[in-house]
């Protein structure tokens, strides 16, 4: 059988499959069943800066409602409900992860203010994180910003956090970059050690019935692997850092597909939460029968074997693989 | 096990005392909790921070000063806290409660039995005014007075310090007397007011307090490894000789205290006496007085002393027994007159109790020669009851009446009577303030933070050890958009005045509006400065000053600053939390401390307060303390005023007299200078007077949108505050409406000229939002709008009070005509509870105010006390109202414990009348004449067209009596509106009806009689500020529970519907509008007993208030809160009673809980254990469901 060992963030792991962050990974039981499962690492849910920054806000309006507002009543909550909601419950998390799960435990972060972002990272370094994932979601919609404005943004926010940590560093990317490749170079040169290809912004949908702006997620589909696959084919072997393919990942034809684009590993979540997490195993076993019937000894020796360095016509994944898909379709029509 | 005997007691303090800025309430728990082992209380303003304080120390695993946790249990009542404060003691524990008011009276049993039994105890009480013609919260001396023949010796402390002192010298006197201690101060001036104290340690309470006595306690108790027999019965050979066998013990207690009080004097230096004089030694005219008013009154002694008056003060401190030999020790022999001031009434008595002690001292004295001279004269004053405020200036006027020639005999001094004409005229300008005192007084709202501020300054001024101060917070009586006024003092030396600050050299007004309707500056001293939160800047906020603030600024030569808080806060990140920003420009203009290092103390306060909540909050706040200083303007104060705006009038002209002469100047706040000729004889007031009081406290308002209304009447429905109503009218009474005036057609077939309109009252309208949480009608053209809205009420009242005026001229529906059976129809009956003070969108109103539509004119009324008794019966205005007829609901609130009984009474009243005047009807038949008898004996009243036919049989017989001159014919007069179906509702809480009242209440369902009870479910004692109840729910956090409850909330429903022939409902608007219209009406027709348990969402579970009637949907939808009814008429047709009126729980109870704070606490604070307590509930759930279900499908009614 082939060998799957692939290395991420310098992190040697079993096998490309990773578990990114899900409701599987919100609990120590889910964490111990994906590991169970093979999961090579796993992704934990992320830590939001704003959510706690929100939920104390909230918490602390509901706290003071009514509060010396009347002789009767100084107060309605007992003095000891003076509490603060913290990231103590998932810092506490991360510690019971790294003892609970053999596998390498990767801590994601969203935070919105610089001390947020590296205050939080240093805490889940402490914690044990083997390795940080910065989930910045970040969307202009104040038409004032500028491109430049948000290319900064993320830089300068890998840029601290990698100077306050000393564990490996990967930021989840928009796919919204004018220049992607450029600024996947920018953030390496500013420290990040892996770039996570991409982050789904949720986006919200409309309900009809009630006229309301309704968040919804749904599940990744293979059709929505092209962009990501894209991008690590083209970034594959021209960037000093590791590349991770989430997005998409339901069958061992999707983590071909990128570990042959260049991908270190490949994350999934949707399938996991489709199938449970014994679909790991599928994967994993997907991947390695691939290998053996092509004949294949490694994952190493077919990491980025179709990226645009290696592929024979390297301008197939520039403007002409655009036209030809076009075609394609048409003809295929 | 206890301590080794005390270290020497006299050995004085070597360091400096420590100190604490704290309340009274806090400095005598302090020590009451450290020398107890068990506490029993129940909660009652102004005591319950004492108790909860105990709770919470206990809660935290602190230790008495024997090395162990108390145990602090509340119970149902005070009658039950008292009982087990017995059999603690019996047991041989020491054991303390914290109590007031009627929680005293309901003590009174068990204080005879613990000092008929000579058990040591102490009792903290927070003195307050008893309910007599009108509740009151306030402090006075009616309470310890009620109690003074119990045998409890009675101990006064009159300041925050003698409250933390005497909790030890009472402990222990008790310890060594065995007589029962009640220590008492006055509540709200004392238990409310902050000062800076000299803290006890635990080393001298434990110097202090002899453990051998406490072992000596144990060994008193019941225990049956010796055994004996207490509480006998005795008959007339020895009962009374066994009374008087405890009295040597009562003749050494003041000798007892007097030794108690000297050797805390060498051990801290702070000296007390049985009682204490002060003034001149040679004075022939003296006060005797006890409790807060001594630190009044000795100012005003120390001033007359200073400019040669020969005056003193004696302040008694042991009042039971009475220090007779001290206090004729204490009186200068000099003394030729007396004034003894008593804060309390006895109606009937030749004086009030103190007096009374005084004269018999000095007659009896004078009668066996132990006082030599002429028996000075003695007069009796009477001051302070409910907090009234006591000031020099009223002492001084107590000596003026001494020196007059002909003093009066008996006095009242703090208001104007002119009935009786027993009150002392006093300069209310004379002040004895001291000069190097700083004094500041804020304007705010309970909801800016002001209080909070300034207690924040309190104590960061306090910890200067140079700095002593003082802090009192005056609230007015609404829930919702209350006004707070803070009185604060700082000076070099203790701060003794009890009083309200009367001449400041800062105010702050912290909210823009109150300078239009409040004579904010009335206290500003000449030369202060006024500090104005205000939208306008420097150059524009002097024109918008009305015309008397701008002569008062100029004439006390005020300086001005100006500051738009909201913005700088806004633009700071704190969204509407002012204080922070308000506390800085005090510090700032005041000059209390030098600038700087003000603003470095309260930066470093906001570190210590904020730095758990991380950095980015506490650099919020510091940014805003920046931007503080450069939003911060003096105001050019022009050398003469030239603006033209006047202060609103407190309520309209069109307002009646009783509104303009009694309500109108409480709303001004001038409500002391009423005089006892306006004030109605027996607390009877004219209903519906919150309709006169136009608040407007809320800048966002309802709005209709007319087009996109489907007139289904919700919002009317959950509008707590009644200001939404409906009404539909022919097209034509549209003439002469006012521009803006909003119209529909009405949307029902068969009406086509009709016109519907669905009016806001903007005045009145909280901002709440609740009916726009409600309303299912969406403008499809713009997202998020519907067809009510909450909007910019603008700044002009007239042409909204227009709006609202042209709707009350449109002529309501005839009742008979309007649909009683659906919601959409309850929006045209008219509500006769309205405007009332409740919190914006209370949970509880709703319930009252459509009660009050579908019964009102025929209703009477039982209002249990709690939050439903203050919103609804708090003055200045009450929200009961009356309709166009003159009727509406006869409203009375008795007790809380007893309300239950108190509905039963009235429903026994009305069926004797109602039996009287069908026995009259009868025999007046044929003067009646034309079948009129018969048809009213016979009138059938299930619906309201039969009600309405009644009252038109009632106004002809009354008609017809009209001119008959016979007994008979009056006596039916005086009982013919009882032919009328009468309405009765008991109307109370939970913590009434699962607590204290529920032993009466449970009798009152057994009576079988036609009274309909609802219970406002909020599960919590919300009025006192959020403690557990029994109907509190398993795993919900609230004070007496701060570790989430362990036991299940009672199914006070299931227990009614034991009886089989109660008809029982719970309801919860929010999760299905119609079953709870179905279950009162449902209630209300059954003729016997009815129970309706409303789910009545509250700020004390800590929700953002919009979101209450989702909430109440999730409590349903969970299983929390099951719709049932049970109705014992469908028995009698052969169905099963028993209806499941929602459907199976389909909601986890965690989305239910998680978005309440009471819930939320414990998730966040302890999760093993919330996640533990939750499974708990979930699983009771499930059970409950199984039982209901069960009963639902025996001969199956599924709703």
């Amino acid at each position: 059988m082939a060998d799957l060992g692939t290395t991420y963030l310098g992190l040697d792991l079993a096998h490309p499959v990773v578990a990114s962050a899900s409701p599987l990974a919100a609990t120590i039981d889910g964490l111990r069943r994906l590991e169970d499962a093979g999961a090579a690492a796993i992704v934990l849910p992320s830590l939001f800066e704003e959510q706690i920054r929100l939920e104390n806000a909230a918490l602390e309006a509901l706290t003071a409602l009514g509060a010396d507002s009347v002789g009767e009543v100084q107060s309605y909550f007992p003095v000891s409900s003076d509490f603060v909601v913290g990231p103590d419950a998932y810092l506490d998390f991360v510690r019971e992860a790294k003892t609970a799960v053999g596998v390498p435990v990767i801590a994601s972060l969203n935070a919105v203010t610089p001390t947020g972002w590296t205050g939080y990272a240093e805490a889940l370094a402490d914690a044990g994180a083997d390795a940080i994932e910065l989930n910045v979601f970040y969307i202009p919609a104040d038409l004032a910003v500028t491109g430049r404005d948000v290319e900064q943004r993320y830089e300068d926010i890998v840029r601290e956090v990698c100077g306050a940590v000393s564990v490996p560093v990967a930021i989840k990317l928009s796919p919204f970059f004018s220049a992607t490749g450029e600024m996947a170079a920018r953030l390496v040169a500013a420290g990040a050690e892996g770039l996570v290809l991409f982050n789904r912004f949720y986006q919200p949908d409309m309900d009809l019935e009630r006229l309301e702006v309704a968040p919804t997620l749904e599940l990744s589909t293979p059709a929505e692997i092209r962009l990501p696959l894209l991008w690590i084919a083209v970034l594959h072997g021209r960037i000093s850092a590791s590349l991770a393919a989430t997005t998409g990942v339901q069958t061992p034809t999707e983590v071909v597909k990128y570990v042959l684009a260049g991908a270190d590993v490949v994350m999934t979540t949707s399938a996991l939460l489709q199938h449970g997490p014994a679909h790991l195993r599928t994967l994993v076993d997907g991947l390695a029968s691939w290998l053996d019937r092509r004949g294949y000894a490694s994952v190493a020796q077919v990491k980025g074997a179709m990226s645009q360095q290696h592929v024979a016509d390297p301008s197939a994944f520039e403007r002409a693989n655009y036209m030809k898909v076009l075609q394609s379709w048409k003809t295929g029509g | 096990m206890p301590t080794a005997p005390s270290p020497d007691a006299a050995r004085p303090l070597t360091a400096a005392p420590r100190v604490a800025t704290v309340d009274g309430n806090e400095a005598c728990a302090d020590v009451a909790y450290r020398l107890n082992e068990v506490c029993a209380i129940y909660p009652i303003t102004p005591s319950s921070t004492m108790a909860e304080l105990a709770d919470q120390w206990s809660g935290e695993g602190r230790a008495n000063i024997w090395g162990d946790t108390p145990i602090v249990v509340e119970m149902q009542s005070e009658a039950g806290a008292a009982g087990t404060v017995h059999g603690a003691l019996q047991g041989g524990a020491l054991t303390t409660t914290f109590t007031a008011s009627q929680g005293l009276l309901l003590m009174i049993p068990n204080m005879y039995k613990i000092a008929g039994e000579l058990t040591p105890a102490v009792f903290h009480v927070a003195a307050r005014s008893l309910a007599s013609h009108a509740l009151s919260i306030f402090g006075d001396h009616q309470d310890v007075m009620a109690v003074r023949a119990t045998g409890f010796a009675l101990l006064s402390s009159a300041s925050v310090q003698e409250a933390h002192d005497f909790a030890a010298i009472a402990q222990m006197a008790t310890l060594e007397t065995r007589i029962p201690f009640l220590h008492f101060f006055d509540g709200f001036r004392t238990s409310h007011e902050i000062n800076r104290i000299a803290t006890l340690t635990d080393e001298d309470l434990r110097a202090l307090v002899d453990t051998q006595l406490l072992l000596a306690h144990r060994a008193r108790a019941l225990n049956p490894d010796h055994p004996f027999i207490r509480g006998t019965a005795q008959n007339p050979d020895v009962y009374f000789q066994g009374r008087e066998a405890s009295a040597p013990f009562y003749r050494r207690v003041p000798e007892v205290v007097a030794s108690a009080m000297d050797r805390f004097a060498a051990r801290t230096g702070r000296r007390y006496g049985l009682c204490d004089y002060t003034g001149a030694p040679d004075a022939e005219r003296v006060l005797v007085l006890m409790g807060s008013g001594a630190g009044a009154a000795a100012e005003a002694v120390d001033h007359l002393v200073a400019r040669g008056e020969k005056v003193g003060l004696l302040q008694i401190r042991l009042y039971r027994p009475f220090p007779a030999p001290e206090v004729l020790a204490a009186l200068p022999a000099t003394t030729r007159a007396i004034a003894v001031l008593d804060r309390t009434k006895e109606p009937g008595a030749p004086g009030d109790p103190l007096f009374l002690d005084v004269v018999a001292t000095l007659a009896e004295a004078a009668a066996t020669g132990a006082r030599s001279g002429a028996m000075p004269r003695v007069i009796g004053g009477r001051y302070g009851l409910s907090s009234k405020e006591f000031t020099p200036a009223m002492a001084a006027a107590a000596f003026t009446e001494l020196a007059s020639a002909a003093p009066r005999k008996q006095f009242t001094v703090g208001i104007v009577d002119d009935v009786s004409h027993s009150s002392l005229e006093y300069d209310a300008d004379w002040s004895t303030e001291d000069a190097g005192v700083f004094r500041a007084v804020f304007y705010g709202l309970g909801a800016d933070g002001t209080v909070g501020a300034n207690k924040n300054t309190i104590k960061i001024l306090g910890d200067d050890p140079g700095v002593h101060v003082q802090a009192y917070f005056v609230y007015d009586s609404k829930k919702s958009g209350s006004q707070t006024v803070s009185h604060l003092r700082f000076g070099p030396a203790p701060i003794r005045s009890t009083y309200l600050v009367r001449q400041a050299q800062f105010v702050g007004c912290h909210q823009f509006q109150f300078i239009d309707r409040i004579d904010v500056l009335a206290v500003a001293a000449p030369g202060g400065t006024l500090l104005l939160n205000s939208p306008y800047g420097p150059a524009e906020v002097w024109n918008r000053l009305p015309r008397s603030v701008q002569d008062t600024i100029i004439a006390k030569r005020l300086a001005m600053w100006v500051i738009d808080a909201d913005r700088v806060a806004r633009d700071a990140g704190l969204g509407n939390r002012t204080n922070s920003v308000l506390q800085t420009c005090f510090f700032a203009v005041s000059g209390v401390l030098p600038r700087a290092r003000a603003l470095d103390a309260i930066k470093g306060a906001i570190r210590k307060t904020y730095h758990r909540k991380g950095d980015e909050v506490v650099r919020q706040n510091i940014e805003a303390v920046d931007r503080t200083i450069e939003a911060l303007h003096q105001v050019a104060v022009p050398a003469t005023a030239t603006g033209t705006r006047r202060l609103l009038p407190m309520v309209p002209a069109e307002a009646p007299a009783f509104v303009q002469a009694l309500v109108a100047p409480m709303l001004a706040g001038r409500g002391d200078t009423l005089p006892v000729s306006a004030m109605p004889v027996d607390g009877t007031f004219p209903s519906a007077t919150s309709r006169w009081e136009k608040r407007g406290i809320s800048s966002i308002v309802a709005k209709w949108e007319a087009d996109t209304c489907i007139q289904c009447g919700h919002c009317a429905f959950v509008c707590p505050h009644g200001v939404i109503r409906a009404k539909a009218y022919s097209a034509g009474a549209l003439d002469g409406a006012p521009d803006g005036f909003l119209s529909a057609p009405l949307e029902a077939r068969g009406f086509p000229d009709t016109r519907f309109t669905l009016q806001v009252y903007e005045e009145d309208c909280t901002g709440c939002a609740l009916c726009v949480e409600v309303c299912p009608a969406k403008d499809p053209s713009v997202s998020g709008r519907k067809a009510i809205n909450l909007d910019d009420k603008g700044d002009d009242p007239v042409p909204a009070r227009a709006r609202a005026a042209f709707f009350e001229s449109l002529p309501l529906p005839e009742r008979s005509h309007v649909d009683f059976a659906t919601v959409r129809g309850t929006q045209l009956l008219e509500p006769l509870f309205e405007f009332s003070g409740a919190c914006a969108g209370c949970g509880e109103t709703p319930y009252l105010k459509l009660i009050s539509q579908l019964f009102g004119d025929r209703m009477v009324v039982a209002n249990a006390t709690g939050c439903s008794s203050i919103y609804g019966g708090n003055l200045p205005t009450t929200p009961w109202a009356v309709n166009a007829e003159g009727r509406g609901p006869a409203w009375s609130n008795s007790l809380f414990e007893d309300n239950a009984e108190f509905g039963l009474g009235m429903r026994l009243a009305a069926d004797h009348q109602l039996a009287a005047a069908r026995r009259l009807v009868r025999a007046l038949a044929s003067t009646l004449g034309g079948g009129l008898a018969d048809a009213i004996l016979a009138a059938p009243q299930r619906t309201e067209a039969e009600i309405r036919e009644q009252r038109g049989r009632v106004r002809l017989l009354l008609d017809r009596l009209a001119g008959v001159d016979t007994d008979e014919a009056r006596a039916l007069v005086s009982v013919a509106g009882q032919l009328v179906r009468r309405s009765v509702w008991i109307v109370g809480g939970d913590g009434w009806a699962y607590d204290i009242g529920s032993a009466g209440l449970d009798h009152v369902l057994a009576s079988g009689r036609d009274v309909n009870v609802l219970v406002l479910d909020t599960e919590v004692y919300s009025n006192t500020g959020g403690q557990a109840s029994k109907a509190t729910p398993l795993a919900a956090v609230a004070k007496f529970a701060s570790a989430g409850k362990t036991t299940e909330k009672k199914d006070l429903a299931l227990q009614a519907m034991a009886y089989g022939n109660v008809y029982v409902a719970r309801v919860a608007m929010g999760a299905n509008a119609q079953q709870t219209l179905d279950a009162l009406r449902e209630a209300e027709a059954y003729e016997g007993p009815s129970i309706v348990l409303a789910y009545s969402h509250c700020i004390a579970h800590g929700i953002n208030m919009q979101h209450g009637l989702d909430q109440q949907a999730r409590a349903v939808h969970s299983g929390h809160w099951p719709l049932v009814r049970y109705n014992p008429a469908l028995s009698g047709a052969g169905e099963n009673p028993f209806t499941l009126d929602s459907l199976r729980p389909s909601l986890p109870l965690k989305s239910y809980m998680e978005q309440e704070l009471r819930y939320r606490v414990l998730m966040l604070t302890d999760p093993p254990r919330a996640e533990r307590l939750l499974a708990d509930a979930q699983a009771a759930i499930a059970r409950r469901w199984q039982l209901y279900e069960d009963m639902a499908s025996l001969g199956g009614s599924r709703g």
